[in-house]
């Protein structure tokens, strides 16, 4: 039987904010499918600059009617507008600049993610696809990107936990990952293992311990999540 | 040099069975319809095709694998992103009637910039210590590991453009560009579907996005009616 999730924590809209609080104007970002894509909804007005790997950097908003053009999505296939500056370029340039290493952020969705930084996120055993999955564009951002963030559940809906000592799934990229953001905590992956920084309002460090596979160092200036 | 082809069955006459052919587009955008739809109707087999997702907001790919045309598929984004959801695809992969060859979006695009530009094989070091890396050679430069892969070419490259002059010179509109540019330099024989063709001279030299030396035929078509909102989105 399905096991329910021991604690709610934050919303996924608020582990969004907390991520668009930690990346500072400036900046050069690529948001992946899910909570990661809710990050854009905390940067309008900020000096961030969002490129889509489909070949386009200052990506904006969402487009609704009238707005929409065919020839304008982005790589989760949502049309969406542009800002001014914007550009587009061919996928081999996209992906240059992204293995170039002139991504500042990457914010990725994860299935798993492990104390050494490796992260799985493209191909889950159980659906029988074997060693094919969709890859996408995100082996590459985890490679090239100076920052991989990583915007999941603490947990799966049915329990499971996801930040585990070792990757049980295909992994996407190793050891890669500088940040966990859930909606428990936010970890740090250091050479000495996860750093727990910051816990949701109304847990405990023991709380997101128990949630999690390898042991957390608790971080001497741990604190509420910063919302 | 003038390039425009009368009409897309002359245009894709002499693409014989066994062909590998690229067809650029991300999702709905920047796919060449026409002349895919073209070579669904012309029947040729054994195609090896190039794609970077398959039959996901992508009807005129279904129809190849629908016709049973396509041997392989050397691709990216193979399935619909739920599990609960099969692509035509994903069912000819289960049944053994179609070969896969899966790539990183990134090393999929390298591989054919490399063909365009003459380069036998690169070092990455996107995909180290993934699936993607079983039997392929791993170097390190400067500390850091890195994947052997293989430039990727093409016999044929269906491209679809916004403007094209009757040279060649290709113009692309926002997002549609994608693998296009990238698809024309690894191909032997580069076709181009075009929505609006001018005279030679018309485009601005400094507006060229693909130059004229890649394209060997051009043929003129209607600007593709594409269904683009947040609910068709066939990603998920």
């Amino acid at each position: 039987m399905a096991k329910a999730r021991k604690f709610e924590g934050i919303a996924r809209e608020l582990i969004a904010l907390r991520i668009a609080n930690e990346i500072p104007d400036g900046s050069y970002a690529n948001l992946g499918i899910g909570i990661p894509t809710l990050v854009s909804n905390w940067i309008e007005g900020r000096d961030i600059v969002l490129q889509s790997e489909i070949g386009m950097l200052n990506t904006g908003p969402l487009a609704y009617g009238e707005e929409i053009d065919q020839d304008l999505i982005n790589a989760s296939c949502q049309p969406v507008t542009e800002l001014p500056g914007a550009c587009y370029f061919s996928s081999s340039e996209s992906f240059a600049m992204i293995r170039g290493g002139f991504m500042d952020y990457a914010v990725m969705g994860a299935l798993q993610v492990a104390e050494n930084g490796d992260y799985a996120g493209w191909n889950i055993p159980a659906t029988g696809r074997g060693k094919y999955g969709n890859i996408g564009g995100s082996m590459d951002l985890a490679a090239g990107a100076r920052n991989l963030f990583i915007a999941m559940e603490h947990v799966t809906n049915t329990g499971e936990l996801k930040i585990l000592k070792r990757c049980t799934y295909p992994i996407t990229a190793q050891r890669c990952v500088k940040k966990i953001f859930t909606n428990l905590a936010v970890i740090d992956v250091t050479p000495e293992g996860l750093v727990l920084r910051e816990v949701a309002p109304g847990l405990t460090p023991e709380d997101v311990q128990s949630v999690t596979e390898p042991k957390l160092i608790i971080a001497p200036d741990l604190r509420e999540m910063a919302l | 040099m003038d390039k425009v082809f009368p009409s897309i069955e002359e245009a894709i006459a002499d693409i014989p069975d066994g062909a590998t052919i690229g067809f650029p587009g991300f999702f709905t955008c920047g796919n060449p319809v026409y002349l895919t739809r073209a070579l669904a109707k012309k029947g040729v087999k054994n195609l090896t095709i190039v794609v970077m997702q398959l039959g996901v907001g992508n009807e005129e790919i279904n129809e190849l694998l629908q016709n049973g045309q396509v041997k392989k598929a050397i691709c990216n984004y193979p399935f619909f992103r739920s599990a609960s959801r099969k692509s035509l695809f994903e069912q000819l992969l289960k049944e053994g009637k179609v070969e896969c060859e899966l790539y990183p979006m990134g090393t999929f695009a390298e591989k054919l910039r490399a063909a365009g530009a003459g380069i036998a094989a690169f070092y990455t070091p996107t995909g180290v210590g993934t699936l993607v890396a079983e039997g392929k050679e791993v170097r390190v430069f400067n500390g850091r590991e890195y994947l052997l892969e293989t430039a990727l070419h093409l016999d044929y490259a269906f491209i679809h453009a916004y403007k094209a002059d009757r040279m060649g010179n290709v113009v692309f509109r926002k997002t549609a560009r994608n693998y296009n540019p990238d698809m024309a330099k690894a191909a032997r024989i580069t076709i181009v579907e075009a929505e609006n063709i001018v005279e030679t001279g018309e485009i601005d030299p400094d507006c060229v996005h693909l130059p004229n030396i890649y394209v060997k035929r051009i043929v003129k078509v209607d600007r593709p009616k594409i269904n683009v909102t947040i609910e068709a989105t066939p990603s998920s």
